[in-house]
């Protein structure tokens, strides 16, 4: 059994699907973070057989949890302050997800501009559809997502 | 400071009184010819539209302004590689307002974003052509005396056209409009029109395949053109194309005050004999494009009152 300790301040996001930590870890440019990160993969789970659990410790408010709604709003955030679990977030879609997801329309102009930020607007809450700021088209997960 | 990225960027009462003005230039030219003096259009054209660009270019002399721009990125320092970002802070040190033409859509929005004056939208890709719709809600408004309480047919290629999908979504927001769409079966319009906008506002709607059968109905026939490649094969092409041709005897089907819009340019989508026709309001719109763009400068300018 692999142990790893518990965190003093930060997050621990749990009940994420199993093999997809490293994708958060990538939409949450944790690469950039500068404390200290725990992937944990492949947990065994009573809800859902297996999962992946992100450890994050650091100062509150030094990241975006945002795009966690977008990405699996199951996840769930836990706040922990003072050793202790201080707070369980709510995950909602986010209105604005910025330099996450890309548009795969050819004639938008995120295709040529140099520097333009991937700006998405949520569209529909219930469909859960996003579309480009820049072109309005809607965005399709194909060959970005599995 | 406001820009026009799309037709739905001003409330029907902002729009009601960008008409009025528009009306009143009509009526008054004289008393606008000096309201621009001293003030510079730029036209940044990175795919040539000559003819709104010209539209463009004639308001703000109607204005008493001045223009300058280019018609193409070739002519442009595009050519070179510069962005859009980059342009339009540049064409802030020169001019006071900017109508911008993009193939790409969104380009004129990442340009209000870095831009130090107003900047229109003057059609990005197939996405929107504000001033197109601008200049057809003025032409039925000033046609009609309001905009509400009639059928609107659009007819020809529902499923591509930019400015049949901009004037839909403009008009649901009058009261009580009926809509006949008028394409052959490939050329429907788009799913997301008739669920979204239409089904979504209860906007009454009927699809058909002939004009003739609308026709009667209709109080305003908004016209495109049907274009042979958008076909799926020649045999349905041979067999439909004579149903979106509008000529002398199709027009007897109609009221005597059904007015007929185009966006033009036409090809033969309108026999040139229906040119005579009272009711034949195409050439009409272009002048009302010009009157609506005067509106729009003086307006983006904070110089309309």
């Amino acid at each position: 059994m692999l142990n790893i300790s518990g965190i003093h301040e930060g997050y621990v996001l749990d009940h994420i699907r199993a093999g997809k930590a490293m994708k958060l870890y990538n939409y949450l440019h944790l690469s950039d973070f500068d404390g200290t990160v725990a992937m944990i993969m492949n947990v065994e789970s009573s809800k859902m057989g297996r999962k992946d659990i992100i450890k994050i410790e650091g100062p509150l408010d030094t990241i975006d949890l945002d795009v966690l709604g977008y990405f699996d709003h199951n996840i769930t955030v836990n706040v922990i302050h003072g050793d202790k679990i201080v707070d369980k977030k709510i995950l909602r879609l986010p209105k604005k997800i910025t330099n996450v997801i890309t548009c795969n329309n050819p004639r938008c102009i995120t295709s040529i501009e140099q520097g333009l930020d991937q700006v998405f607007v949520l569209a529909d809450e219930e469909k859960k559809l996003y579309r480009c700021q820049y072109c309005e088209e809607k965005y399709s997960s194909k060959g970005h997502r599995k | 400071m406001r820009h026009l990225m799309s037709p739905m960027d001003f409330s029907v009462e902002e729009l009601e009184k960008l008409m009025d003005l528009a009306n009143d230039i009509e009526k008054n030219p004289e008393k606008y010819s000096e309201k621009c003096k001293g003030k510079k259009l730029a036209t940044c054209f990175y795919e040539p539209s000559t003819r709104t660009r010209l539209s463009f270019e004639s308001a703000m002399m109607n204005l008493g302004g001045q223009v300058l721009g280019f018609a193409s990125a070739d002519s442009s320092s595009v050519a070179k590689g510069e962005s859009v970002s980059d342009t339009i802070r540049v064409i802030s040190c020169y001019a006071d307002i900017c109508a911008m033409r993009h193939p790409k859509e969104g380009a004129p929005l990442v340009a209000s974003k870095k831009s130090l004056i107003p900047v229109i939208n003057a059609g990005d890709g197939g996405h929107e052509h504000p001033t197109q719709t601008l200049t057809d809600l003025l032409t039925i408004r000033s046609l009609k005396g309001n905009i509400g309480n009639m059928t609107i047919g659009l007819c020809g290629d529902l499923k591509f056209g930019r400015t049949v999908h901009s004037l839909i979504n403009a008009l649901v927001r009058y009261e009580n409009i009926k809509f006949i769409l008028i394409s052959p079966g490939e050329l429907r319009v788009p799913g997301y029109i008739r669920h979204d906008v239409l089904e979504r506002n209860n906007i009454p709607f009927e699809e058909v395949e002939r004009l003739e059968d609308a026709m009667p109905e209709l109080d305003i026939l908004y016209m495109t053109r049907v274009q042979r490649e958008r076909f799926f094969n020649e045999e349905e092409y041979l067999r439909m194309k004579g149903f979106y041709i509008l000529d002398e005897e199709k027009m007897e089907l109609a009221k005597k005050e059904m007015y007929v819009l185009h966006p033009l340019p036409r090809v033969n989508e309108i026999s040139v004999e229906v040119d005579e026709d009272e009711r034949a309001a195409y050439f009409k719109q272009a002048q009302y494009g010009v009157y609506i763009r005067m509106a729009l400068i003086l307006t983006l300018l904070g110089m309309a009152e």
